[in-house]
């Protein structure tokens, strides 16, 4: 009885465990803070709500990635992997970005992020540095693919990790953006979506990769996000997945993204078919994500 | 015609001025992003066209004032819409083919689609104080209840464009009603002019 009363105190404790405020910045888009509770530093974009976590590290051990999310966002590894040239939209604390310039040493990465707070906060507080070879844009990421496609840029892997839990840049969900995207694709290029997982916004939002992509790997864990996976010419074939499975695991042990578990989340098409897809002419996104399916 | 229906006109005018610039946030997004400076653009070009407007609608209404003028202001409005309707993309395209920095990028590009029709929508406020106010000591009466309907116009425009129209509806179809609506008043101001030249 007196160790049960004593691993509950420890419990208790261990939630009580204050949060620490490191710094918070009003930018030009959000209120901005980066805030530790046990060795986990995250960037939130809203203060109040817990939910609205950006990027979170482990500051004990950097190659713990503390969001569910993240391993996910390596998905696109199963269709091209041994990717030479990355597209980031949406910076965050520029964890994305570290693992790859680890994963693969001579990879290029162009990173665009619209707040120049996040990629101050990214270098100050997360580790981001600068690199030979990672070059980081401060402007609208659908400025950026328009005119990258004007110049005719190829990337072999596209993320798309620009949606925070508070306001959706709507000009960046439509067909057209990921039209543009598909555009930037090398022939073997994929793409990487972290999106949303609920309301009528899932619904439309899958429907409109369906539109330019075909058939996609649609990854969802019970809760949280959803990560779309597409390929520029649609998907290969399972084998072609699992060979290149293969291929990189022994890499990412170390950051322990299991891609071969990250496959089986795949939960196919389980969206609504008659969704209306979203366009530069109809694009609600944040009011659809406030309508319950 | 009746006040009350030159009233109605005024309020369409109002909801159409802002309905526009709601949208014009949709239209330039694709090109110039949604950054903080695209609104900036956005706010600067309408202000400053309405202000054009009010001053070129109270010199319009200097000489023969008359429904029918007042009519031809909202054909004009509708006809300064249909370039945005029927060739915005092709615009923005040379815009940001020439432009390289999306400030001045997207201030360009709303001067371009937005500044002549906004001018035109401006004007219709003032030139109905002129077809109303008969006495000077009314003048400010009346004047103060034409803003105030204009005013309540741009208010509910905005409010139902942002959250309910582009819920519904594409973009284009929107400014196709709003640039029919503008039409519709423009042909009841100038048939009801046939009858009664100047407002009585």
């Amino acid at each position: 009885m007196k160790l049960t009363g004593f691993v509950i105190l420890l419990v208790l404790c261990g939630i009580a465990s204050a949060e620490i405020t490191l710094h918070t910045e009003k930018s030009l888009y959000r209120n901005i803070a980066v805030v530790e509770q046990d060795n986990v530093r995250c960037l939130r974009f809203t203060v109040k709500r817990r939910e609205s976590r950006q990027t979170c590290i482990d500051t004990a051990d950097s190659d713990n990635l503390v969001l569910p999310y993240t391993p996910m966002m390596f998905g696109g590894l199963m269709l091209n992997p041994a990717p030479k040239r990355v597209l980031l939209l949406g910076l965050g604390g520029g964890t994305i970005a570290g693992i790859f310039a680890q994963l693969f040493p001579d990879i290029s990465i162009d990173a665009v992020e619209i707040d120049p707070a996040v990629v101050r906060v990214a270098r100050d507080y997360f580790g981001f540095t600068d690199r030979e070879g990672t070059r980081v844009y401060v402007r609208d990421g659908r400025v950026f693919t328009r005119r990258a496609t004007r110049n005719d840029e190829r990337y072999d892997y596209i993320i798309i990790d620009a949606f925070n839990g508070d306001y959706i840049p709507e000009h960046m969900m439509t067909r057209e953006f990921l039209q543009e995207c598909q555009e930037l694709l090398t022939d073997d290029g994929v793409l990487v979506a972290n999106t949303f997982s609920s309301s009528r916004l899932y619904n439309s939002e899958s429907a409109t990769y369906a539109s330019v992509f075909g058939e996609f790997l649609n990854l969802r864990r019970r809760h949280g996000n959803r990560i779309v996976v597409a390929g520029k010419n649609g998907l290969p074939p399972g084998d072609w997945l699992r060979t290149n499975i293969n291929r990189v695991d022994a890499d990412l042990a170390r950051f322990s993204i299991d891609l071969e578990r990250i496959l089986s989340l795949d939960r196919g098409s389980d969206w609504r078919p008659k969704a209306r897809v979203l366009t530069d002419q109809y694009a609600p996104a944040n009011l659809l994500r406030g309508a319950s399916d | 015609m009746t006040p009350g229906l030159l009233f109605l006109l005024v309020f369409c005018g109002g909801f159409s001025i802002m309905s526009i610039e709601l949208l014009g946030g949709r239209i330039l997004a694709p090109y110039f992003g949604s950054s903080i400076y695209v609104w900036g653009s956005l706010i600067t070009v309408f202000m400053l066209a309405l202000s054009i407007g009010y001053l070129l609608g109270g010199r319009y209404s200097l000489r023969n004032p008359s429904l029918k003028r007042f009519g031809s202001l909202f054909l004009v409005s509708a006809a300064a819409v249909l370039p945005l309707l029927l060739a915005g993309n092709l615009l923005m395209d040379l815009v940001f083919e020439y432009v390289d920095d999306p400030r001045y990028g997207s201030l360009l590009a709303s001067m371009v689609l937005f500044f002549v029709p906004t001018i035109a929508l401006g004007m219709i406020s003032p030139y109905a104080v002129r077809l109303l106010v008969e006495h000077k000591d009314q003048s400010g009466h009346i004047a103060g209840k034409l803003y105030f309907v204009s005013t309540i116009g741009s208010a509910l425009g905005t409010l139902l464009t942002s959250f309910y129209l582009v819920l519904y509806f594409e973009v284009n179809q929107i400014l196709v009603a709003i640039v029919t609506t503008l039409v519709l008043c423009g042909l009841v101001a100038v048939g009801a002019g046939r009858r009664e030249p100047l407002f009585q």
